[in-house]
């Protein structure tokens, strides 16, 4: 018998259309199932500092009635159809997005481009889900790893830059951002120049392409505004901040630096070195001293995600209060380290190898190919993004990655935020 | 016309029994040039006595940590050379382990699973230094007010059985049990005849099963343990449990006592909890992290559409004995837990006066969804195959859309009135104490 396995590179379609939506799909077999994307750049960083919260707030309310469908309509076509629509902000983009039966796919992108493009914001809705925001707000103020990580954002890039501040704003700007601020906001970020709408699964591409074309057709656009992001700040010092947290059974650590924008030329060195400082088998170094060795943590890992502007690099780990600052110790051991001394050969082989064996598991589901696509248009890396990347990944040099590690892990010019019921650290 | 396969997913799956007794499930898909291994062990939390809560999580943790074959600073990589991931967990039933990688990595991921269930090594000391990772995960788990007033819920809802107690354990028994204790429990569970492999994706049956009779083939049998539980007794009355801790927000979590997956009044129960709060489907390895259809659900009008709650969520389980159905409520700025409270009971209330055709139809809709959505990938279809083979037996797993579209109007009345009672509920309060943890962000800054 001979097996064959379908292919593990993807085959996308892209269209441009003529306001400026992008729309990409991409067929899969595993399940008669659809998820449609639709991403717009209309992440916090382009709402005013003074109403921060404004991106987030708008995403909550914008599937709360359209011009054609009343939010109780919404709410019965999608719960009826089994599906729930997800958006979701960050400092970058505002999502929305789906996952249907393949039966459903039609009436779907309908739902999802209608709630994208024709939102009416009613002021019931805005009072209801501002409270919910709010109350969101609270929660994360009551959360140790939110705090520190939210804490460390803050050091790192300072309040005049949009990483600097949380997506979710705080309670007193959510309660004075108006309506007419959120219908503002809408109208000149979310709309089809900033879109990218990723459809993947059990529909043809062609058709996905089309059905998707006869929806947005005539929803015009004007130029997005430009946001010039200030300069990231440079840390000449090492910065350490502690929240105190009564009450709380464990100390979260959040350990940072700034480091480069995804288009920079280093980008695949930094990740590399990212992955054997704290991500390689279950924390790469990082878990190797804190967790297996010393028994400090149940999790510490580091994170290094693509941005447009100089990404940070964050360490986490959550501790005993007793032991933070041994923890601490230990992170500024592996960072100290691998800064001065670089990678092994070895452990370079074993990172390039697991990054390039993982492309397929990372593009086993729908969602996850979705959002594949979708960050390869947003840094125009390709439509064959998947098949040049193990090339790309094979010609990063033991010396780049050493030096990736060099420019930027210095304990000295660390920032460090603890917070839980732990004594004073600093 | 559709590109995914017409036939059912689990259609296809071989199922074959090594001379130890080992069960092995095999399910080829070739989508991907993936494999998931999953190794599944008849042993959770409810296996354990007095004294020893959270030995079968933390053999878990110690199964990581070296075999006699595998040294314990070379575990790391083996499977990431393949672009492979590796993890497991552990509740109430089970206690799993998966790898998931390239085809190439099929034997090193069955080699890893014979090693684990024969060969571990549990040194005194790296037992001692997951003492301290295993009280941490339980610390981090503390961190977060609706898992302590979850555990403060499950405890008083539940009085004999053994369900009662966290998976992580009681923090003194971690910190007393030896190293003896965790090496005579995996001993006793750790047994091809207690274990089912499931193993999914890019392979050829005949040839995976040479190749697991090859790894497991020669593992002796062993005496299956007896697993002892107490019953538990009927309720008679409402409990209550109040938490108080230092926090921003209010929480309320309802319990009442729910079906086994075998019992016949299962399949009406989730259904109705779909009508309550949504359908979640039926994984817990996946379906948690996509949120459930809600906007129609009884308990998303009555309170979060109502201002009262910022969220909802139910959860029914398929577990081997009867546990909990509970629903939790996160209290919206400003609003009273007991406001919230009556709102919630007097939905439940309405709820089991008049489930109607509409909702039941909606709610089987929603699940037949759920049913496709959460076998997305050959890791979450062998956690289904082995979950289901492992907590309620064979033969389950197949029948679940069948039995899910088989649920009628009048099972789910029924159901609701019989156990959505008064005296048959846990109600539960976080409280927070607002004085402290609200305090200034900031306690004190240093620049070096």
């Amino acid at each position: 018998m001979t097996i064959t396995t379908a292919s593990s590179g993807l085959s996308p379609l892209k269209a441009v259309l003529s306001n400026g939506a992008v729309v990409i799909a991409q067929e899969t077999s595993m399940t008669p199932a659809v998820t449609i994307s639709a991403v717009f750049r209309a992440g916090s960083m382009y709402e005013p500092a003074e109403l921060a919260g404004l991106a987030y707030l708008t995403g909550r309310v914008m599937d709360r009635g359209t011009e054609r469908r009343k939010a109780a309509a919404v709410a019965q076509e999608l719960d009826d159809r089994g599906v729930s629509l997800k958006i979701s902000t960050n400092r970058h983009n505002l999502a929305v997005s789906a996952t249907c039966l393949a039966e459903d796919f039609e009436d779907v992108l309908d739902i999802v481009l209608d709630v994208a493009r024709s939102p009416v914001f009613p002021d019931e809705e805005i009072t209801k889900r501002r409270s919910e925001a709010i109350t969101a707000v609270r929660q994360d103020e009551d959360n140790p790893a939110v705090r520190a990580v939210e804490g460390l954002l803050a050091l790192l890039y300072g309040p005049s830059h949009p990483y600097g501040r949380s997506v979710k704003g705080r309670a007193e700007i959510l309660d004075r951002i108006t309506r007419s601020d959120i219908v503002q906001f809408h109208s000149t970020r979310v709309v089809p120049s900033s879109l990218s709408l990723a459809i993947v699964g059990d529909v043809y591409a062609e058709q996905a392409i089309e059905r998707s074309r006869a929806q947005l057709d005539g929803w015009g656009t004007s130029p997005i505004p430009r946001v010039d992001l200030p300069a990231v700040p440079t840390a000449i010092a090492r910065r350490q901040r502690s929240i105190a947290m009564p009450g709380k059974a464990q100390s979260d650590i959040a350990y940072g630096f700034t480091t480069i924008p995804r288009l920079d030329f280093r980008y695949y060195a930094y990740w590399m070195m990212n992955n054997i400082l704290g991500q390689f088998g279950l924390g790469g170094r990082l878990a190797d001293n804190v967790r297996e060795r010393q028994g400090m943590a149940y999790y510490t890992y580091s994170s290094f995600d693509p941005a447009p502007a100089q990404a940070p690099l964050i360490i986490r780990a959550g501790v005993d209060p007793a032991n933070v600052r041994r923890a601490i110790a230990a992170i500024d051991h592996e960072v100290d380290k691998l800064g001065a001394e670089g990678p092994t050969e070895q452990e370079l082989s074993e990172t390039r190898d697991f990054l390039v064996g993982s492309i397929p598991r990372l593009l086993e589901t729908n969602q996850s190919i979705a959002t594949f696509l979708q960050l390869a248009e947003e840094f125009q890396l390709g439509l064959d993004f998947d098949r040049r990347l193990p090339a790309v990944l094979q010609h990063v040099t033991l010396d780049e990655v050493r030096s990736a590690a060099r420019e930027t892990l210095h304990t000295s010019r660390a920032s460090v935020v603890v917070a839980g019921p732990h004594e004073d650290f600093v | 016309m559709p590109l995914a396969h017409d036939a059912p997913i689990h259609d296809g799956v071989r199922d074959f029994e090594l001379d130890n007794g080992l069960k092995v499930l095999v399910r080829e898909l070739h989508t991907a040039p993936l494999v998931s291994v999953w190794c599944w062990y008849r042993v959770g939390s409810r296996d354990e006595g007095p004294g020893q809560t959270g030995v079968s999580h933390w053999v878990e943790h110690m199964n990581f940590k070296g075999t006699t074959n595998i040294p314990r600073d070379q575990m790391k990589g083996i499977v990431e050379r393949f672009g492979g991931m590796w993890n497991g967990y552990t509740w109430i039933d089970q206690t799993t382990y998966l790898e998931t990688a390239g085809r190439d990595a099929v034997d090193q991921m069955l080699f890893i699973e014979a090693e684990r269930m024969n060969n571990g090594l549990y040194d005194p000391e790296e037992c001692e230094s997951e003492r301290t990772v295993i009280i941490s995960e339980l610390q981090g788990g503390e961190n977060d007010p609706e898992q302590v007033l979850d555990t403060e819920v499950t405890a008083t809802a539940i009085r004999a059985h053994q369900y009662r107690h966290p998976t992580i354990g009681w923090i003194d028994d971690l910190r007393s049990m030896t190293r003896d204790d965790l090496y005579g429990h995996y001993r006793r569970h750790y047994i091809p005849n207690n274990a089912t492999l499931v193993i999914v994706g890019d392979v050829a049956t005949d040839d995976v099963l040479r190749r697991v009779e090859r790894h497991f083939g020669a593992i002796p049998e062993g005496q299956k343990p007896l697993r002892k539980v107490s019953l538990e007794p009927p309720q008679s009355g409402e409990r209550r449990v109040e938490v108080e801790r230092e926090g921003t927000t209010a929480y309320l979590k309802l319990a009442y006592h729910a079906p086994a997956a075998p019992e016949p009044d299962f399949f009406p129960m989730v259904v109705l909890d779909a009508v309550l709060t949504g359908a979640k489907g039926l994984n817990l390895w996946s379906s948690f992290r996509v949120p459930p259809p809600q906007r129609r659900a009884r308990l998303y009008t009555a309170v979060v559409e109502r201002g009262l709650a910022s969220a909802v969520s139910g959860a029914v389980v398929p577990t081997s004995h009867p546990f909990l159905y509970t629903v939790s409520f996160t209290a919206t700025e400003g609003v009273e837990l007991g406001d919230l409270e009556q709102a919630a009971l007097s939905a439940i209330d309405d709820a089991v006066l008049g489930v109607d055709e509409q909702e039941v139809a909606r709610a089987k809709r929603q699940l037949k969804a759920r049913l496709v959505f959460e076998n997305d990938s050959v890791t979450n279809l062998a956690h289904q195959l082995g979950y289901f083979e492992t907590v309620v037996g064979p033969g389950f797993y197949p029948r679940l859309l069948r039995s899910i579209q088989s649920v009628t109007l009048d099972q789910v009345r029924d159901v609701a009135r019989r156990r959505l009672t008064k005296h048959a509920r846990t109600v539960g309060w976080f409280r927070p104490l607002r004085s402290r943890s609200a305090a200034a962000p900031v306690a004190l800054e240093r620049t070096a």
